[in-house]
């Protein structure tokens, strides 16, 4: 935080910094394997959410059932004869989406909620403790579902749900460091200045925080694809046919003694999905914030 | 907010309550948001067939008729004095649904803490034995896999292989109590309480090998060293000891997540607990049951982190008015 604060006095340096942040990144083991792995369940997910899939992924073949892994099927097929490769890129896809508007929802509410806590106080404060508060007071599973329960059913009101769960991780994120940053000298020489406050909060602050947040960001990613599988495992995600990794999981529960490639195929495809984002989340906290880094 | 308050305790307590009520607040709009009222869950397609006048009159049993704070006071009111609804399908009130399923939660959640302690403690130990080493990346490694691999996964792979293979799986049986059958209750905790704890072991092991990391490049470690006591009294007496802080911090959060958090693997396993409760209800449409167990486990939740916190008052003095 201390060498952000410094860079921040000189606006012009930090192209030079971030550059060497992600050299830093990809040097060190676990960020390049991260960044490789997330790169390539991004690709597979982008190949899904373009229907470029190698079969449609809903598509049942009666006389291709419980067919093992070949070079027809790569991943084998399910009960109704669907194609589990091209259902596990679809699964992912889905994974992703809901993934990336969830934790985007989250971050900007929650960011915003904290700088204006931190820097205004009173009066905004009590109302965004109180809230934050309260959200922390449920397991976030447990929120997870029951705010699922109350909204119909689709993926983008399961994200809006797992963004509400980690709106608060946010607030507490950023708000911590805008208390400190508040009492620094280049903040109050700013207002001395005479800079309008959204300004102040927009430029100078934020950039501050931004480390922070990526790395958050990255970390509840990989929170709200387990939650997402873990809500359609319960039933209670996108609604079926859309594939869903959860519920493929689901699925092959009964089959998984014979069938085992029906429940290999979805867990690998989450695990490898969750190990890379945090092993970004972890080599990202290296980078930016090398202090931290050593023994984080 | 922290340099205001003259009595932490007390003002920990306050802001518990009020917490608590936010809760029921939350968890009152939340489910009241969803579509349909006690009439429509009660009678289903049925309702559509009642008079204007019977419908009212029902409404107005139900109290539907008052305004929506009037309702949430006399839900509030009802939940206080421990009346927390019916449950048609179970034939039993919610409350003694609770009162049979949150020791089977808690003694899932306790199990589950020990074994993630089992795992994680000695794992961050080891880590930090030899930083950056061998040792370090084989427990990094560990860490990692617990965070990534999801519970339900790990639950329905362990379950396949043991029925299938070992012809060994004892949740198949009706659920036995410990009360009843310690021997088979304890057989049936046993594959959720390894698998929740291995997820549990993961923050816990990243916790404490930071922790760890921290308090034995202290002068004091190296003063005790240089005394001449013993490496493995060292890092148990001396390091482990000045690290507790931040690690019964995180069990304890964590210990309160599994509240919520086993939902997942009480399902696979056929474990009767409170998220199970909270699952059934959703999939029957019995609200007041979702509702009731949802707030009863917040207020768990809220509890064991209120608990947490004086816990490490007492385990390290130097927090005080933190």
């Amino acid at each position: 935080m201390t060498a952000a604060v410094a860079g921040q006095q000189v606006p012009v340096a930090a192209p030079p910094a971030r550059a060497a942040a992600w050299r830093r990144l990809l040097r060190s083991p676990a960020g390049l394997v991260g960044a490789l792995l997330v790169a390539l369940v991004v690709a597979a997910a982008g190949t899904a959410l373009l229907g470029l899939t190698p079969y449609d992924p809903i598509a049942q073949h009666p006389q291709a059932r419980l067919q093992p892994p070949s070079a027809q099927y790569w991943f084998g097929t399910d009960q109704f004869g669907r194609d589990v490769f091209s259902r596990s890129l679809a699964g992912v896809g889905n994974s992703l989406r809901v993934a990336v508007v969830a934790v985007f929802l989250s971050a900007l509410v929650g960011t915003t909620a904290g700088i204006c806590a931190g820097f205004y106080g009173g009066r905004v404060r009590g109302p965004v403790l109180a809230v934050t508060n309260v959200l922390f007071a449920f397991p976030p599973l447990l929120l997870a579902l029951t705010l699922a329960t109350t909204f119909t059913r689709n993926w983008l009101t399961i994200a809006i749900a797992i963004a509400i769960v980690y709106v608060p991780i946010f607030v507490r994120v950023s708000r911590g460091p805008v208390l400190s940053l508040r009492e620094t000298d280049f903040i109050k020489a700013a207002r001395v200045l005479g800079i309008p406050t959204w300004r102040i909060l927009v430029r100078h602050l934020l950039p501050n925080l931004a480390a922070i947040v990526i790395v958050q960001v990255t970390l509840s990613l990989s929170w709200a694809v387990l939650t997402e599988a873990a809500l359609s495992f319960l039933g209670l995600g996108s609604p079926p046919p859309a594939p869903s990794l959860g519920s493929m999981v689901f699925d092959a529960k009964i089959l998984a003694g014979t069938a085992w490639w029906n429940l290999a195929a979805p867990g690998a495809v989450i695990v490898v999905f969750v190990v890379g984002l945090n092993l970004l989340g972890d080599g990202l906290r290296d980078a930016l914030d090398p202090r931290n880094g050593r023994n984080a | 907010m922290r340099s205001i308050a003259r009595h932490p305790l007390l003002r920990r307590l306050v802001e518990t309550v009020l917490t608590l009520f936010g809760v029921a607040v939350l968890v009152f709009t939340t489910l009241r948001a969803i579509p349909g009222d006690e009439i429509t869950a009660t009678l289903g397609t049925e309702a559509a067939g009642l008079s204007a006048e019977q419908q009212e009159s029902l409404r107005a049993y139900y109290g539907l008729d008052k305004p929506l704070v009037l309702q949430f006071f006399s839900w509030l009111g009802n939940v206080l004095t421990g009346n927390l609804g019916f449950s048609r399908r179970a034939g039993a009130t919610v409350g003694e649904m609770t009162a049979n399923a949150l020791p089977v939660t808690m003694e899932l959640a306790v199990l589950a803490t020990i074994v993630g302690l089992l795992i994680g403690v000695p794992l961050a130990m080891l880590s930090a034995s030899r930083p950056n080493g061998v040792r370090d990346g084989f427990g990094q490694l560990v860490g990692l896999a617990a965070l990534s691999v999801p519970n339900f996964l790990l639950g329905a792979a362990l379950l396949t292989v043991i029925s299938r293979y070992a012809h060994y799986n004892p949740n198949a049986q009706g659920f036995a109590h410990f009360t009843q059958d310690p021997l088979l209750n304890l057989q049936q905790m046993l594959f959720p309480a390894l698998i929740l704890g291995f997820g549990l072991a993961a923050p816990i092991m990243r916790t404490a090998r930071s922790a760890l990391l921290e308090v034995q490049t202290q002068d004091f470690v190296r003063t005790a060293r240089g005394k001449g006591v013993a490496p493995w009294r060292l890092r148990v007496r001396h390091v482990l000891h000045n690290a507790l802080n931040p690690i019964v911090t995180m069990t304890g959060i964590q210990f309160g997540y599994l509240l919520g958090g086993a939902v997942v693997v009480e399902q696979i396993f056929s474990v009767p607990g409170l998220g199970r409760q909270v699952l059934a209800g959703i999939q029957q449409k019995e609200y007041a049951v979702v509702q009731s167990t949802v707030l009863v486990i917040a207020t768990t939740f809220v509890v064991v982190n209120l608990l947490t916190d004086l816990l490490y008052r007492v385990i390290d003095p130097r927090v005080r008015a933190a």
